[in-house]
């Protein structure tokens, strides 16, 4: 059997990767709450993001860190721009259509990356991936635990921002009562848009945290967006903490999945809890009754 | 039934069962590949166009359909037509299976197509891993062409077999749209509960519906793997199917007849023109794809045939 260590090793390293995949639902979970759709162009949305974190690097010789901000920023008109003006009208306000228009946008990104990058595999290269930090018994790589804390800030900014501004007043009344909303000089369009964006500018952060341990090649979206969807489910869509905890869960699970049953099979794991929660609990651990 | 339903459709199957007369094996081996995706699509417009159940996961039965007929006979020495009718048997128990489980958890909208595309995926990884279904190097049928086996030595028979099926399906779809069956799906497609409150079973409705498309769609799968004769996880299960009989019966045409086919026809004929000018891309036909479903979704919501009726009837009534 398998020893302690090894299990609690692939606990921790779980979490650390839980804590990226719960920043990239954390944007997923935002625009679900307030817009009540699912943004199936979330994944494509994060690979050029990686691509963008890559660019950077290399074009213009900034680190990972510290394109956090920058590319944030940029993120953050990118999906203003992509709701305003693309997916908002061209889905009349209907709910499946705006799935659809997701979708599309989601084909189109993936294979402008695929044109543009071919389907190499990249890295950030150099040394970073590979420093550690000894904990005990256990090797922790150093970028993970950044990324870690990183998510754990921007998690918590981000409910200092739903819970304490006035855009967040905005969003969140948004959410709740559309109309109501509307009545007093909300422009909901408007806040979709900026909703859209802060979701947009989570990938991007989240980007900048994966790469240093992470490959990117034009589909690896692909791999993030199911399970982006299945934490999102889990923790109740639209909830901000539901999000972190599911991303916790769904970390450990992939990481202890991996270990006992290999790395393909262990993938399976996490559709299961998937479609599990969906059947049985489509609310979430801890959203509430819809 | 009227003829004036009918003519439509006869004068496009009929068109296209004469084009062996004098078209390239070039352009019949394009107009199999469409057509395959249209079957598809036709099952996918059942459930999605009719039934407003949006699913994004129809490789799911495409790949059951395809696996099943291709591993009866590999395997199990069955002959192809009977393994084909068992495959497309599968299919629709696989598309009650998944509409079961997930109708009766009262899946709708985003969820319910969150949960076929993970239904696909994980079909997708166990036909990666598992032996009888080949594993990760695939699976190949035989090449043996005779009639007995479902392979043609010439692209005509393979058309013809595949235009059969659609004018099958075509005129089932009809016959479904002008019954009370079609009108129980609709209803449940504009409002659950005003339906249930007319008396319409709604989850039984669902699961005719969903069963119905498995069906169609596993033919559809069935028939690619005769026609390829080759088949692993990523092509049976992959996404690339989901989508494309998704944007064909939309960009046809939701709750249309023909619309599944013209829109398939269309799309592939973009698609085909657009390899042949920008081939250096990769993937630049999926991209323009994607473009079509945007702007079928904000221009033409009806697609081209419900655009192409508008305008007939805006003609007739000046």
């Amino acid at each position: 059997m398998y020893s302690l260590a090894i299990i609690a090793e692939a606990v921790v390293n779980g979490l650390m990767t839980g804590a990226a995949y719960a920043l990239v639902a954390l944007g997923l979970t935002l625009v679900y709450g307030v817009l009540h759709i699912v943004n199936f162009a979330h994944g494509a949305l994060l690979t050029c993001a990686m691509f963008a974190v890559l660019g950077m690097e290399q074009l213009l010789g900034i680190g990972p860190y510290a394109a956090i901000l920058p590319l944030a920023l940029l993120f953050y008109g990118l999906g203003y721009g992509l709701q305003r003006f693309v997916i908002g009208p061209s889905s009349h306000g209907e709910d499946r259509n705006t799935l659809l228009v997701t979708l599309g946008l989601s084909i189109i990104l993936e294979n402008a990356l695929l044109a543009a990058f071919r389907s190499d595999t990249r890295s950030l290269g150099g040394e970073m991936g590979f420093d550690v930090v000894e904990l005990g018994p256990m090797l922790l790589s150093r970028p993970r635990l950044v990324g870690c804390a990183v998510a754990l800030l921007v998690a918590a900014l981000l409910w200092l921002l739903l819970a304490r501004t006035d855009t967040g007043r905005a969003i969140r009344a948004v959410a709740k009562e559309r109309f109501g909303a509307q009545l007093s000089g909300i422009d909901p369009r408007h806040i979709f848009a900026v909703t859209f964006g802060i979701g947009c500018a989570c990938l991007a952060v989240a980007a900048c945290l994966l790469l240093p341990t992470f490959y990117v090649n034009p589909r690896v979206g692909n791999a993030f967006v199911l399970v982006a969807f299945t934490i999102v489910v889990l923790g109740g869509m639209g909830s901000v903490t539901g999000a972190l905890l599911g991303g916790l869960i769904v970390g450990v699970v992939e990481s202890l999945g991996g270990l006992l049953l290999g790395e393909s099979l262990g993938q399976l794991g996490i559709f299961l809890i998937f479609i599990l929660v969906l059947l049985f609990r489509p609310t979430g651990l801890f959203g509430a009754r819809a | 039934m009227k003829a004036r339903d009918i003519l439509p459709l006869a004068l496009l199957l009929g068109a296209l069962a004469l084009t062996p007369l004098f078209a390239s094996n070039l352009l019949l081996n394009f107009l199999v590949s469409a057509l395959i995706i249209a079957l598809g699509a036709q099952g996918w417009n059942l459930l999605g166009g009719y039934g407003g159940q949006l699913s994004f996961g129809h490789a799911a039965l495409f790949g059951t359909g395809a696996y099943a007929t291709a591993i009866l006979q590999t395997t199990f020495g069955v002959n192809a037509w009977v393994g084909f009718a068992c495959g497309i048997a599968l299919a629709a128990l696989t598309g009650w299976m998944i509409g079961f489980l997930s109708f009766r958890a009262r899946l709708r909208g985003s969820y319910f197509a969150l949960v076929t595309l993970a239904f696909a995926e994980v079909l997708r990884i166990l036909a990666n891993a598992a032996g009888f279904t080949g594993g990760a190097a695939g699976l190949l049928i035989k090449l043996e062409p005779s009639f007995a086996n479902f392979q043609f030595a010439s692209r005509a028979g393979m058309l013809w077999v595949v235009l059969a099926c659609i004018l099958g399906v075509s005129l089932l779809t009809l016959w479904i749209d002008r019954g009370r069956f079609g009108a129980q799906l609709v209803a449940v497609r504009e409002n659950e509960d005003a339906a249930r409150a007319l008396g319409v079973d709604v989850l039984a409705t669902k699961l005719r519906a969903i069963a119905l498309s498995g069906a169609i769609t596993g033919a559809a799968g069935g028939l690619y793997a005769q026609n390829f004769l080759y088949l692993d996880a990523n092509i049976a299960y992959g996404t690339w199917i989901s989508v494309e009989v998704l944007i064909a019966a939309i960009v046809g045409g939701l709750g249309t007849v023909l619309g599944p086919v013209v829109g398939a026809l269309a799309l592939h004929g973009v698609g085909e023109v657009t390899k042949g000018l920008l081939g250096w891309m990769t993937g630049v036909d999926l991209m323009l794809f994607g473009v079509i479903l945007i702007a079928a979704v904000a221009f033409v919501p009806a697609g081209l045939v419900g655009a192409l009726r508008r305008l007939r009837m805006r003609r007739a009534t000046p």
